[in-house]
């Protein structure tokens, strides 16, 4: 979800018959639930896959401080602010869990920094849209926080133990900034008139961009069967984007809400709602960079690297100073 | 000034220099030089924002108009606001958000200690409860300084530049006017002498690691305390106070 089309190796799935002993071996302990860990034999593909889809997910959590972050001056009570506060600090905390699980796989931090700034790394299509009101602030722990969580809590039994655990303590978290966001909502809804219109239009903006954080469907994509086999992706985006649906219309209608869908309703004969396709078009204009935001974001992001490169080194130089210091003085 | 309205005029003084510092601290989420300085930076903010809150909720038991603790804080004006020029100057480079820190660290955290002796119940409890924190915000920021003084010469640079230009608001917190020496006689307050002999002798421990230098002018600015404030704080409190002044009365 924070990692959408995490491309895997593109060949297809293995059978077991068709593998040799080692990566059979590796496949039946996944069939078994046994969890990989980072000393484990693993496939390169398996390696570079989860390296990706880490990766997209931690440099989601770390852009997605900006949208938030744009309104933490301006947040209107001590109480939300110190709230929002906290959710940007937590996301920051969760974009170090989730490299510091990525680093267990081969590659260091400040390459999969690199690969952010210079745009080659992906991060969720959804922190490309500007936050303009505080209802967008309700709005995106309700909604975005909402969609992520579809995702990360099945993660959390994923086969690769340091993402496992990582994705444990995150969806704690998450779960907390959900309620948060769905609170800001129910304010604004019990308030005056100009609120609901704010909360409303800030529905309007972000319900279609939510739903396409699950990405296109896969239900035909060899990428998703090999991440399904590996059990690194336990539900097509289509079963996720469902679930989404029917947890969230009937959250909207408690606000008195209207999700700006008209081909959404009730299909008795499924127990489902039926809806709309987003437009796909947007989607991948925004993910190949094309957003209202990812110029600003991303430059943003260098411009906190470039400017703290002096900080960074900084420090660097004076802990090289002090080894020395206690070299010498042993 | 009767008693309650002078008490209440101190207490706004401890409210607003949490306030403004963390407002301004927290404008860094996501922009830090490392993802470990955004986690520790928005922690002080919290922190601080965590702290105006109980200085606030205080303030306003001790309101005559009965206005809460966001009244107070979203809904008074440039010149009602008390706190001192050090925590309004702008956040400039990160070297200079970390200078304004540590010199603001190295006053609170004796202030506070002395504040926690207060004959004044609440003062007290909430100087305790706040001494813990900031005795963490201070340890971090002072080992920041030293580090980044003795790391490369480029680091050395941004915070001796950010020393130069800080330096003239670092003592005002200590510049005693009539209220804070009535405050001070009826054991409400600290000496504020003691606590700058304790902010003197831990600065000059740093900087001397640090191998930074006091600038030569020791010319001091003050003004903050009773609303004289920079050109920075209008704009801080137009944005900070946006949503309270665009949508009176509504809850959010």
């Amino acid at each position: 979800m924070y990692a959408q089309q995490v491309k895997s190796t593109g060949k297809g799935v293995k059978s077991l018959d068709e593998m040799d002993p080692q990566e059979r071996a590796f496949q039946e302990r996944i069939n078994a639930g046994v969890k990989i860990e980072a000393k484990d034999w693993m496939p390169e593909g398996y390696r570079k896959t989860l390296i990706r889809q880490i990766g997209q997910h931690a440099h989601s959590e770390i852009v997605g401080q900006l949208p938030e972050g744009n309104w933490i001056t301006r947040a209107p009570s001590l109480e939300r602010k110190a709230i929002l506060i906290a959710k940007v600090q937590d996301e920051a905390g969760h974009g170090l869990y989730l490299y510091c699980a990525a680093e267990t796989l081969g590659i260091s931090r400040d390459e999969m920094t690199e690969q952010l700034l210079s745009g080659k790394a992906k991060y969720s299509s959804i922190f490309n849209y500007p936050t303009l009101t505080w209802a967008d602030i309700g709005a995106i722990g309700w909604l975005v926080d909402g969609a992520a969580i579809m995702n990360q809590v099945p993660l959390q039994k994923c086969s690769y133990g340091p993402y496992s655990r990582a994705m444990i303590r995150i969806c704690k978290e998450e779960s907390f900034h959900q309620r948060q966001g769905f609170d800001i909502m129910m304010r604004l809804c019990e308030g005056t008139q100009a609120q609901k219109d704010m909360a409303q239009d800030a529905l309007n903006r972000w319900w279609w961009p939510a739903l396409m954080m699950f990405g296109p469907s896969d239900k035909d994509s060899v990428h998703s069967a090999q991440s399904f086999a590996w059990n690194i992706k336990q539900d097509s985006n289509d079963e996720l984007r469902q679930k989404f649906v029917d947890q969230t219309v009937p959250q909207a209608k408690y606000l008195g809400l209207t999700v700006p869908d008209p081909d959404l309703k009730w299909n008795e004969s499924n127990d489902n709602y039926d809806f709309g396709e987003p437009d796909w078009s947007e989607f991948f204009a925004v993910i190949s960079g094309n957003g209202p935001c990812n110029k600003e974001r991303l430059a943003a992001r260098n411009k906190a690297w470039d400017d703290g490169a002096w900080f960074r080194e900084g420090l660097e130089a004076y802990a090289v100073k002090q080894d020395a210091l206690q070299d010498a003085a042993e | 000034m009767s008693d309650t309205h002078a008490l209440q005029s101190y207490v706004l003084r401890l409210a607003d220099n949490a306030l403004i510092l963390g407002q301004q601290v927290s404008a860094w989420c996501g922009h830090a030089p490392a993802l470990e300085e955004d986690i520790a930076f928005a922690n002080t903010a919290l922190d601080l924002i965590g702290q105006a809150t109980l200085w606030l909720t205080y303030a306003s038991e001790l309101d005559a108009q009965g206005r809460s603790a966001d009244d107070l804080a979203f809904l008074r004006d440039e010149r009602q606001f008390s706190n001192i020029l050090l925590v309004e100057q702008p956040n400039g480079d990160f070297g200079k958000s970390l200078m304004r820190q540590f010199i603001f660290d190295a006053a609170h955290f004796p202030y506070l200690q002395g504040l926690s002796h207060s004959n004044d119940a609440r003062i007290s409890e909430i100087a305790t409860k706040s001494v813990k924190e900031v005795a963490y915000h201070l340890e971090r920021s002072s080992d920041l300084i030293i580090r980044l003084g003795g790391g490369t010469k480029d680091s050395h640079n941004y915070m001796q530049r950010a020393l130069n230009d800080l330096w003239r608001f670092s003592s005002e917190i200590f510049m005693p006017d009539a209220l804070e020496l009535s405050m001070t006689e009826q054991g409400i307050a600290p000496d504020l002498a003691n606590i700058e002999t304790k902010f003197t002798r831990h600065i000059h421990m740093v900087f001397e690691r640090a191998g930074l230098t006091l600038p030569e002018s020791s010319y001091m600015h003050n003004g903050g305390k009773i609303g004289i404030h920079s050109e920075n704080m209008g704009p801080l409190l137009a944005e900070m106070q946006y949503l309270q002044r665009s949508f009176p009365g509504v809850q959010w």
